[in-house]
């Protein structure tokens, strides 16, 4: 969120108001960058229109590369580089290498995915997102519209907020 | 949320009509089936009386070849093989079909009530809109468990190799020690005990819930799912025995020498998850016909997870019981896979690995997404591919330990498992008739109806 971008806030104390205002702003054509809340809400995601997260793709491509690297690994030490009989069975014991393949596949994923998540969210170390508004800790609920990627007005998102029922307007 | 109509679940009441036409299709592939069977019995006498002198032939051959495994193997575990070699008799692949399907459609019937109670255990809210179609289910086992009793009672000795003729008698020519020292347990009485006290256990649990669901239909209040959370508990403490149990009995001692710690679990897991892809296809019938409108893409989300997950677990469970005899590489034990691997000119080898593909690698795949387990046509595909694999998972359990290399996928199988399927879908068919398709005082159906996923 650089300083440039221009945001107008509608600010509410419910969060079934922030649903419905959700919706009434909506039907005003105007374009919802995002709401802010101190907890989930159910169904708020689907109001806004977010598009769902790619996040399971990403999970999937991570497990395969943990899967292949794992394989790899262990056929490279137990086939190839330095071939040991264990148990009587053949090098290429695929079997025997199942679960830590499987914990390679799990490991890989997790550190992935908590790493794309991240990454996707702005979260890395030591970034400091200021929140448009600080009471979204605490009890307030916070509409965000980018004026710059609406067609609407100001003025007229200033109204639609106030008439959905913010009891705040602000600019930021 | 996203458009839920608001419904009051009071007046609705919703009945699924058994039409003479729907009769007549599944009575048609039950006269199909029988057909089929027939054909392939005939074939069967022919193909065994043609094939004697062959047979003859190569029985030294095969001697000479039995000699060698029983040495390279160490002993007992072997002659099971051949054991069943000398008693075989063409009309015990019939039988070995006739015991497949019962306990194959045994399972799908008293896991529908397993399902149930461990909803009511639970006190899950979500299945409440379609607890309906796995609560039919059980009513199957009026006709396969006495099947099950009446195949062991005359035709045991076919099937397990711990009933055959002198294995528990000192000084007769068939005595077997691990047998002998297994007949505690093993014995027809006790079997049969187990298996009547059981099953008696498991039809009297389900009529009683069956009965408490009908009248909390007329009444309301929650009295009645108190008193259902009760029998769902005691059912539940009773397959937990009761299922582990069947697994050895019905299944695990086919192959009297071997045995197995994980077996309870893994023939219950491919129960369970057969199960969850039978209430798939049931509920999506009943949906392409028009009903049940208000399960929609939430519960069979739901639904899919459960396929998906349980597909897992049966994998995980198949393939530790797997890895952990061949690791152990201890020959009393890797007979069983030695046999469905290379053993009885390999016919078993190819549907051991179509299995694991059609039970573990297609069902990971097809309901990886959370959009394939919204979407019908996924959730069908995966529900034929698991119900077709958990059949195959069933067979190699239990033909090569009774028909060995005398097995094969003939008319004989098709007809028997199309006889068993459409007799199961006329009983549940019938039996969902018998009431409102949504328990419509069912106290969570309010939130089953709200369920947003």
């Amino acid at each position: 969120m650089s300083s440039t971008t221009n945001y107008i806030l509608g600010v509410y104390d419910d969060e079934d108001e922030v649903l419905h205002a959700v919706g009434e702003v909506k039907a005003k054509g105007i374009k919802i960058e995002d709401v802010f809340t101190p907890f989930p809400i159910h169904g708020l995601d689907v109001a806004v229109g977010h598009e769902r997260t790619r996040l399971p793709i990403a999970a999937f491509m991570f497990g395969t590369l943990g899967m292949i690297c794992a394989l790899s690994l262990i056929s490279y030490t137990m086939v190839f580089d330095w071939p040991m009989i264990i148990g009587g069975k053949d090098f290429f014991a695929l079997p025997n290498w199942i679960p830590v393949t499987f914990e390679g596949t799990v490991l890989f994923t997790a550190f992935g995915l908590v790493t794309t998540f991240c990454i996707s969210n702005d979260l890395w170390p030591g970034n400091k997102t200021l929140p448009l508004d600080i009471r979204t800790t605490d009890d307030k609920f916070v509409m965000a519209i980018n004026v710059d990627k609406n067609k609407v007005s100001a003025a007229d998102i200033k109204k639609a907020l106030k008439e959905s029922g913010a009891i705040e307007v602000n600019v930021k | 949320m996203a458009g839920h109509s608001h419904f009051s679940p009071a007046n609705v009441e919703e009945h699924f009509d058994f039409t003479s036409e729907g009769k007549k299709r599944i009575i048609y592939a039950f006269i199909a089936g029988v057909v089929a069977l027939v054909v392939g019995i005939y074939l069967l006498s022919k193909g065994e009386a043609g094939g004697h002198e062959v047979a003859a032939a190569g029985h030294e051959a095969a001697k000479a070849g039995h000699e060698a495994a029983a040495e390279h193997l160490s002993g007992g575990a072997v002659s099971h093989q051949a054991g069943a070699e000398e008693h075989y008799d063409w009309t015990n692949r019939i039988w070995a079909n006739v015991w497949l399907n019962a306990v194959f459609f045994t399972g799908i019937a008293v896991v529908g009530m397993f399902f149930v109670s461990l909803q009511y255990l639970t006190k899950s809210g979500w299945s409440a809109v379609m607890k309906r179609v796995p609560e039919a289910f059980p009513k199957f086992l009026y006709i396969s468990l006495p099947i099950l009793i009446l195949t062991f009672f005359f035709k045991g000795d076919v099937i397990f190799h711990w009933m055959h003729h002198g294995v528990t008698e000192i000084g007769n020519a068939n005595y077997d020690k691990i047998i002998a020292g297994k007949s505690g347990y093993l014995n027809k009485n006790f079997f049969l005990i187990r298996l009547v006290g059981f099953g008696a256990l498991w039809i009297l649990l389900w009529n009683m819930l069956r009965k408490k669901s009908l009248e909390e239909d007329l009444n309301g209040g929650t009295e009645y799912f108190t008193q259902l959370v009760k029998i769902g508990t005691a059912f539940i403490v009773i397959f937990g025995a009761s299922s582990s149990i069947f697994a050895w009995d019905w299944v695990m001692s086919i192959d009297t020498h071997w045995f197995s710690t994980m077996f309870g679990w893994y023939m219950f897991a491919s129960w369970h998850v057969t199960t969850y892809a039978v209430i798939v296809l049931a509920v999506l019938y009943l949906k392409d016909k028009g009903l049940m409108a208000y399960v929609n893409e939430n519960h069979l989300h739901d639904l899919g997870k459960f396929m998906f997950a349980f597909s897992i677990f049966w994998s995980y469970v198949w393939f530790e019981q797997f890895l952990l005899i061949y690791y152990a590489n201890l020959p009393e034990e890797t007979i069983y896979f030695i046999e469905r691997w290379e053993g009885h000119d390999k016919i078993y080898k190819a549907s051991e690995i179509l299995m694991v593909i059609l039970n573990f690698l297609l069902p990971f795949l097809v309901l990886m997404t959370r959009d394939a387990k919204r979407t019908r046509i996924f959730l069908k595909i995966a529900a034929f591919l698991i119900i077709a694999g958990h059949y195959i998972d069933f067979y190699q359990m239990i033909m090569p330990g009774v028909v060995g290399k005398h097995g094969g996928y003939g008319l004989v199988e098709f007809g028997m498992v199309t006889v068993f399927a459409s007799a199961f879908i006329y009983v549940i068919s019938g039996e969902l008739t018998k009431a409102s398709l949504v328990a419509k005082n069912h106290p969570f159906l309010p939130e089953a109806l709200h369920h947003d996923i």
